[in-house]
């Protein structure tokens, strides 16, 4: 079991910075495609299948395929990439420094991690999470609910004013 | 785990392996007969007794043709299209339950790979990813008409996805369970759920049928418009390979037809049965369920002509969709009303 989270982490690891490193943007969605599979391997590991299954379905399998779909219809190329510019490239190292400093302050203290005691290890069970989130958790669930159907009734509005302009 | 335990699970992937490539070869070789039979024919005949070689010669076609990878396509990515296309078609198949379980040399053998107690939620995992294949190959073909059978394909199979999950989770809240198990389970005898959702099949066949990309909704592929759409480019056996999981796909969604509406391995009168004697009654009876929706899917593609594409999407979107959420709600109150909630 150790070696297998070994595996999964550099595997993690490697494909996500694959996902910086490479120079083609839709070999960059692919490899975050695998970056999310990973990291729902690990959800299994921590006895997490609803949310294993559910990150693939949601992200790998939906919102993904859409990042795919407009870099494929966009199309771009090594040449048609605009070079950035100098203060700007300073400028991201500096923003991507500061977030590195926020990070290790972060985890500087789980070097010496111990286990956590007394923590539902079945929580990640799909019949006891639907409990947690319908008993305990019912009112944020719900106000949850309410956030997604406003947010999706607003994309259909900003979808018709659109084509009312069009017309 | 013991060692016969492996080689067990083995086994049974490799015979559930075979018997998922056999039925689609000759899958191909039926829809040729039915076509044939439509249209008053007489279709293959030529390659052994009733043409019934027919598949093999198909295969060993496939496997001479040159391969031929265009110049400037992305390579790695063009020999990934199938590969993932195929795994993605074959994978949900480990999650089925093929039959009560068997008694064999004192022991008693599960005919399912892995009981998942969420296999239901795997397989729409599995389905949803289903269209990276197609994408990826479309893509890196470097084909305007690959480009443009691709995005068809990507946005078809997410918009049918969404009415597919949506009749699943209807026959979910009737069963009370994720696990394909308990809903064969609930579904004994004769009390299958087609009795009880009529409307929720007929959605859930719909969008079967637009998930694997099969006529009326095979406009990725619709050669009137785009050549071959996302397979233009591919040669060889790359195009067996996207062509064959097709078939693969129509098995597999066959298969999970009958487990949601049609009882999986249940039949009238099983109660009399019992042993291997129910477990081979309960294989035969469970293919023959899925040889029916083969045959069902043959006959809509011979029947129905093509959807043109905006047609599609408000099928989708507007009929599909609206359907099944007021099909689910009704549902849930007869369930609230059922168990005494008002």
């Amino acid at each position: 079991m150790d070696i297998l989270i070994w595996i999964l982490g550099g595997l993690t690891i490697g494909t996500a910075l694959m996902v910086v490193l490479s120079k083609h943007p839709i070999r960059s969605v692919l490899f975050l495609v695998a970056t999310f599979f990973l990291i729902s391997c690990h959800y299994i590991l921590l006895n997490a299948q609803f949310l294993a299954i559910v990150n693939i379905i949601v992200y790998a399998g939906a919102i993904m395929v859409l990042f795919l779909f407009v870099l494929m219809l966009l199309n771009l190329s090594q040449d048609k990439i605009q070079k950035t510019a100098y203060m700007l490239k300073i400028s991201s190292v500096v923003i991507g420094g500061l977030f590195l400093i926020i990070l290790i302050a972060a985890l500087k203290d789980s070097i010496d991690f111990k286990p956590i005691e007394g923590v539902r290890t079945d929580i990640g069970y799909v019949k006891v999470l639907g409990e947690t989130l319908f008993s305990k958790y019912l009112v944020p669930f719900e106000i949850s609910s309410i956030l997604f159907i406003s947010a999706m009734v607003g994309a259909l509005m900003l979808a018709k004013k659109e084509k009312e302009i069009i017309e | 785990m013991e060692l016969s335990f492996i080689i067990e699970k083995f086994l049974l992937v490799f015979i559930i392996f075979i018997i998922s490539l056999g039925v689609a070869a000759y899958a191909t070789y039926f829809e040729r007969k039915v076509a044939a039979w439509f249209q008053d024919r007489i279709g293959p005949d030529r390659a052994g007794p009733f043409g019934l070689l027919q598949p093999i010669a198909d295969g060993v076609k496939m496997f001479m043709k040159e391969d031929f990878i265009p110049k400037h396509a992305d390579k790695w990515l063009f020999i990934l299209g199938p590969g993932i296309t195929m795994f993605v078609a074959l994978i949900p198949s480990v999650v089925i339950p093929w039959g009560p379980p068997l008694e064999l040399f004192g022991k008693t053998i599960a005919l399912q790979v892995t009981d998942f107690d969420y296999g239901i939620l795997f397989i729409f995992g599995v389905i949803s990813v289903g269209v990276y294949g197609i994408m990826i190959g479309g893509w890196a073909s470097n084909n305007k008409y690959s480009l443009f059978g691709a995005v068809r394909a990507s946005s078809q199979m997410i918009s049918y996805e969404l009415a597919m999950g949506i009749s699943a989770i209807t026959i979910i809240m009737m069963t009370g369970s994720l696990s394909l198990n308990d809903i064969i389970a609930k579904q004994h005898g004769m009390n299958w759920n087609i009795f009880y959702q009529p409307v929720c099949f007929l959605v859930f066949f719909t969008c079967a049928l637009a998930e694997t990309n099969r006529a009326p909704f095979d406009l990725p592929e619709c050669e009137s418009e785009l050549i071959g759409g996302y397979h233009t480019e591919y040669s060889s056996m790359k195009l067996g390979l996207y062509m064959f999981s097709e078939y693969v796909a129509m098995f597999i969604s066959s298969a999970l037809i009958a487990i949601l509406f049609f009882g999986g391995f249940n039949f009238p009168g099983m109660d009399y049965f019992s042993g291997n004697t129910l477990a081979i009654l309960g294989i035969l009876v469970f293919f023959t369920k899925i040889f029916f929706f083969i045959f069902l899917f043959f006959w809509i593609r011979w029947t129905l002509p093509r959807f043109r594409f905006d047609q599609l999407m408000h099928l989708g979107w507007k009929a599909l969709i609206p359907i099944s959420i007021i099909n689910m709600l009704i549902t849930g109150f007869a369930i609230a009303l059922y168990q005494g909630w008002f």
